[in-house]
């Protein structure tokens, strides 16, 4: 016990530290763009624990989820035919590399064009942005799958779906995930540009209406209230990852102890 | 004698038919942007064909205004990335060095990485309105977590015996980061740099788009905004140039810098990667 005490108490330490000396510091703040921490926090309290907030923070969730779900299957659904098959990788990889490339938020201004100013077009931006992290890793991994035993399965004539589900999807899944996990921040970042560009709720429209107004306390809330969704997203994905990937980092744990 | 030649021949031919494959690919992609629009199946409004938009980058290269946009997006990336890079290498064999420092800060390092640098675009605003600091201020944000961790994992990857000789030996503590830690920690750094000039160009554009600093992202929206389509389009497919050049770039680098180091040495030896 006192020893997951003390890991517990050097994890704390230096936050504890920061956030103290980010308090005291700014008691008697007079600079009009650094309010006191305590007025930050209650005016955190008073404006996101308040139903108005959730008009705020559900769309943008919810914008997020989807668009970041559909990417997911859509790159992986797209990156096994591509990275399984020499010809069609050669033929299609220089236009995944320049589709990469295109920086994400670039969309935004392209897709109101399509779409207008709706919930589709925040969900398809994230979609757009996030599906060539996860295509493009899932064709690497797909192709590093393991040559041995490919052919163990072709010669052991495993139907298509079983050698999918067993030997593809699970060969392929670490880094599926490495790709996951950038596509993760890209979509973040997505959802609150295209909120901050053209929305009519959302976290990034209720951040640039308090800056525009100089609501300089309810601003920095909204900055805590983002950094605070980035940081559960990740512990989320983190745990989603340890759960799937767990023979994997146990296989790895193995072979570096041997 | 004859063996190595076929060889090397075989290979080349292959490889002019990955090239050949390849550009087929992209000629395949323009030939659907052109169809596509003529068809109807979207409104030219809304996608022009390829060749209206090609037209359009020529004519806004011819302009100053392009080059200017394109410059000055290239120098927030610069400036933004340099930054990144010597900061997070500084910082970073500061903090792995010292088994102390780095279990202080590496719970504070997970909970500030996962920020969204864009939560910032309203501080920068006000701070620096459309100034270019703004952009730096997104830029380094994202891309200084990207070179840090990597080089927190290079310093850790260092192996303890060679510390301890490097020790026994005398070596002083400029002597240690320069002969063992520099040499481990390079092929992470070099990685880290990779990703985060990927970043880095994100967030300049992700700046130019919603905040209106000068740049190409800015050009994107004032010509959409505008409606000349058409310019949009080849702004876009600018920006898409440029992250080509930047990944093409990165890459040429880490191996440029890496040449001596045995996963390159036996990826060029034709060994497997």
């Amino acid at each position: 016990m006192p020893a997951l005490a003390r890991r517990i108490a050097v994890m704390l330490a230096l936050p504890v530290a920061l956030i103290a000396t980010w308090w005291f510091a700014s008691t008697d703040s007079q600079n009009f763009y650094f309010p006191p921490l305590r007025t930050i926090v209650e005016t955190f309290s008073k404006l996101w624990f308040s139903p108005q907030a959730t008009q705020n923070v559900v769309p943008s969730l919810v914008r997020f989820s989807v668009g970041y779900i559909a990417a997911a299957l859509l790159g992986i659904a797209i990156g096994i035919p591509v990275g399984a098959s020499r010809n069609l990788r050669n033929v299609l990889e220089p236009v995944l590399e320049f589709l990469r490339a295109v920086p994400p938020p670039v969309l935004v201004p392209v897709l109101i064009l399509f779409t207008g100013l709706g919930n589709e077009m925040k969900a398809l931006v994230i979609v757009f942005g996030c599906v060539w992290p996860v295509l493009l890793n899932t064709v690497a991994g797909v192709r590093a799958l393991d040559e041995v035993l490919a052919e163990v399965v072709r010669s052991y004539r495993i139907g298509p779906f079983a050698r999918f589900w067993h030997f593809i999807l699970p060969g392929a899944s670490p880094q599926i995930f490495t790709g996951l996990r950038q596509s993760l921040s890209i979509g973040l970042i997505l959802m609150v540009v295209s909120e901050m560009y053209a929305a009519k709720d959302g976290i990034g429209f209720a951040l640039v209406q308090y800056q525009r107004s100089f609501a300089i306390p309810e601003m920095w809330s909204g900055i805590i209230v983002l950094g605070i969704i980035g940081i559960v997203l990740s512990l989320i994905f983190r745990a989603f990852e340890a759960w799937i990937l767990g023979w994997y980092h146990g296989l790895r744990q193995s072979q570096r102890a041997s | 004698m004859s063996a190595p030649t076929t060889d090397v021949q075989a290979r080349t031919s292959a490889r002019t038919i990955v090239w050949l494959q390849g550009l087929a690919g992209l000629a395949g992609f323009a030939a659907l942007l052109e169809i596509v629009p003529r068809s109807g199946l979207v409104s030219p409004l809304y996608l022009p064909p390829f060749s209206t938009i090609v037209v359009a980058v020529y004519k806004e290269m011819m302009s100053a205004e392009f080059w200017t946009a394109l410059s000055d997006t290239l120098e927030a990336w610069a400036i933004g990335l340099a930054i990144s890079v010597i900061a997070g290498v500084v910082i970073g064999i500061a903090i792995g060095s010292s088994h102390l420092l780095r279990t202080l800060t590496h719970s504070t390092i997970e909970f500030l990485r996962p920020i969204p640098s864009v939560a910032l675009i309203p501080l920068a605003v006000l701070l620096f309105g459309s100034q270019i600091q703004s952009t730096l201020i997104l830029v380094v944000y994202a891309s200084f977590w990207q070179v840090l961790i990597q080089v927190l994992y290079g310093v850790q990857d260092v192996d303890p015996v060679a510390r301890e000789t490097a020790r026994s030996y005398g070596l002083g503590t400029w002597a240690q980061i320069r002969y063992v830690i520099w040499p481990t920690t390079l092929p992470y750094l070099m990685t880290g740099v990779r990703l985060a000039a990927a970043v880095a160009l994100i967030l300049a554009i992700t700046s130019e788009v919603a905040i209106d600093t000068q740049g190409l992202g800015k050009e994107i929206a004032d010509t959409e905004a505008g409606g000349a389509v058409a310019a949009m389009y080849a702004y876009v497919i600018v920006a898409g140039i440029i992250g080509v050049v930047v990944n093409l770039g990165a890459r040429a680098l880490e191996r440029h810098v890496l040449a001596w180091h045995p996963s390159m040495r036996l990826d060029g030896a034709g060994a497997r990667a």
